[in-house]
């Protein structure tokens, strides 16, 4: 009853947008479902991790290349960062649009509050934050990235939400962390932390939420801030890396999330090289540099931190390795087709999903036997986000 | 943009050649013809399109639509493809791409594109 009460109230809310929706007939939770964004197509598959299916199609949602997704704590609705500043609520359960606004003219990812009232988007056009109501879409808070002279504003990266109800996010152009306070909703509390480091280009928080870290695009090292002591300021770690090395064209950003630790370590892409940095997430100091095939764009973490599956930007965009945590090896070379874009582990692990834009396709793969287990038609399909996101804070 | 246009296909439903004679159809105002300018078309969309965005409205790279390379030269774009902007994210490409596959993105860049970003009309 509650499911169709839900319903009701979405479509009383966004007149319009509402597809003809058709309430599953049995009640079911949403643990094991997720969205494919299709980024050419402007649309995201619903799927079901447990079966290995697609049970519907999101349409008209817009640019979708480098859109991302977050979920409601209650994990009925996805939250979808489009591109060209596309903010879309979508019901899991309906397979409809629940709301959707138009917030800015570029955008390039978000987050979602931790009590759940507040969806925050980043963007590169106008340069700053904004800030919605979760089950509305209403705006309720403009935050410009301002810096210099107070004329100029930054793209902004790597947004992420924190405890004690406040976002965290990176100025691209700037060289700045800014923590965003939202106890006051309409009239957020700024603290900038400056130079940080140049050209961070995207930005996570660690599990336990205590640490936040930007990769540096402009040198090479990452920017880690203690958000138990942010007035400390942000010290640089692992810089340097590169040092003696003549830096390879770099052909695609790397990418940074929360699924980077991993035990005792932090695995980071190396930004213009072919290894990824695994970081004492104590000393923060580097403990190995692993040779990968080519420049790793995703580093990410099995749930259970065991292995760590890494991605390539081009030419190698058709090949995964996956590290061996224990050993801080590449234990395991696959192909799951051309141009691999993104990975998403199943809530526990035992599955991992990878998506081939180009060859329109989802492989699904057993992370114990490295074997296919599943393949899904997917229309160039980029980010792959599962409801299991819902329940962890800077995802 | 209005990408959400082709939000009704469904890809299972197209055959691969469909997708090729629509894409070669869509290019005819551009002279560089055949595979090629499919293939940069797409690298165009996907690749560049990775910073620049995937309508090339501009992402953490600046916009490259007709109109934001106004007053660009040909020669220009095609050194900046070659060889990057130091200082800028810009890589040099040409470790990935040939001279003519280079031209072939430069004549695809000044002659517009509009008619096909989003490449998929849907129908």
């Amino acid at each position: 009853m509650s499911c169709l009460r839900g319903l009701a109230n979405s479509i009383g809310l966004v007149a319009g947008l509402v597809l003809a929706a058709s309430a599953s007939a049995e009640p079911r939770g949403t643990g094991d479902l997720g969205i494919i964004i299709e980024r050419a197509a402007g649309s995201a598959v619903l799927v079901e991790t447990t079966t290995h299916t697609a049970l519907g199609r999101f349409e008209g949602l817009g640019d979708l290349s480098h859109a991302s997704a977050v979920f409601s704590r209650d994990g009925r609705y996805a939250y979808l960062f489009g591109r060209d500043g596309g903010l879309s609520k979508l019901d899991l359960l309906t397979g409809t649009v629940a709301a959707r606004t138009i917030q800015a003219g570029n955008s390039i990812g978000g987050a979602i509050s931790q009590d759940g009232r507040l969806v925050a988007v980043s963007n590169y056009e106008p340069g700053g934050v904004r800030i919605f109501d979760s089950r509305t879409l209403a705006p309720v808070a403009d935050i410009p990235a301002v810096y210099g002279d107070g004329e100029k504003r930054s793209r902004v990266v790597g947004l992420v939400d924190a405890p004690d109800r406040r976002f965290i996010f990176s100025l691209f152009d700037a060289g700045e962390i800014w923590i965003a306070d939202l106890h006051n909703e309409k009239s957020p509390a700024i603290q900038r932390v400056p130079n940080i480091g140049r050209e961070p280009y995207d930005g996570l928080i660690t599990p336990e939420t205590r640490y936040y870290i930007a990769g540096l695009f402009g040198e090479d090292g990452l920017a880690l801030l203690d958000l138990w002591a942010p007035e400390q300021g942000a010290r640089r770690i692992v810089a340097g890396y590169g040092r003696g090395e003549e830096p390879l064209p770099v052909y695609k950003m790397p990418h940074l999330e929360g699924w980077a630790a991993a035990g005792d370590y932090l695995f980071v892409p190396a930004v213009g090289h072919h290894y990824v940095l695994a970081v004492d997430r104590r000393s923060w100091n580097e403990v190995a540099r692993i040779p990968v095939q080519g420049q790793p764009v995703f580093a990410m973490a099995r749930p259970d931190g065991r292995q760590v599956w890494v991605n390539f930007a081009l030419p190698d965009n058709g090949v995964v390795q996956v590290i061996d945590v224990a050993s801080l090896q590449v234990v395991q070379r696959l192909t799951p087709g051309r141009a691999v874009l993104h990975m998403e582990f199943t809530p526990r692990g035992e599955e991992v999903w990878i998506s081939a834009r180009d060859d329109n396709r989802v492989v699904v793969f057993d992370t114990g036997s490295f074997m296919p287990v599943a393949q899904l038609a997917v229309d160039q399909p980029s980010g792959i986000f599962f409801a299991a996101r819902a329940n962890r804070i800077g995802m | 943009m209005t990408a959400g246009c082709g939000g009704e296909v469904r890809v299972q439903s197209r055959p691969p050649f469909m997708r090729l004679i629509a894409a070669v159809l869509m290019s005819s105002g551009v002279a560089a013809g055949g595979e090629r300018a499919v293939e940069m078309r797409n690298f165009l969309r996907n690749d560049c399109g990775a910073c620049h965005g995937m309508t090339l409205q501009g992402g953490l790279g600046p916009a490259l639509t007709p109109v934001a390379l106004t007053g660009r030269s040909a020669e220009e774009l095609r050194l900046v493809i070659r060889d990057g902007r130091s200082g800028t994210a810009m890589p040099q490409w040409r470790g990935q791409l040939s001279d003519a596959d280079i031209d072939a993105l430069v004549e695809i860049l000044l002659t517009g594109d509009e008619h096909e970003l989003p490449a998929r009309s849907g129908k």
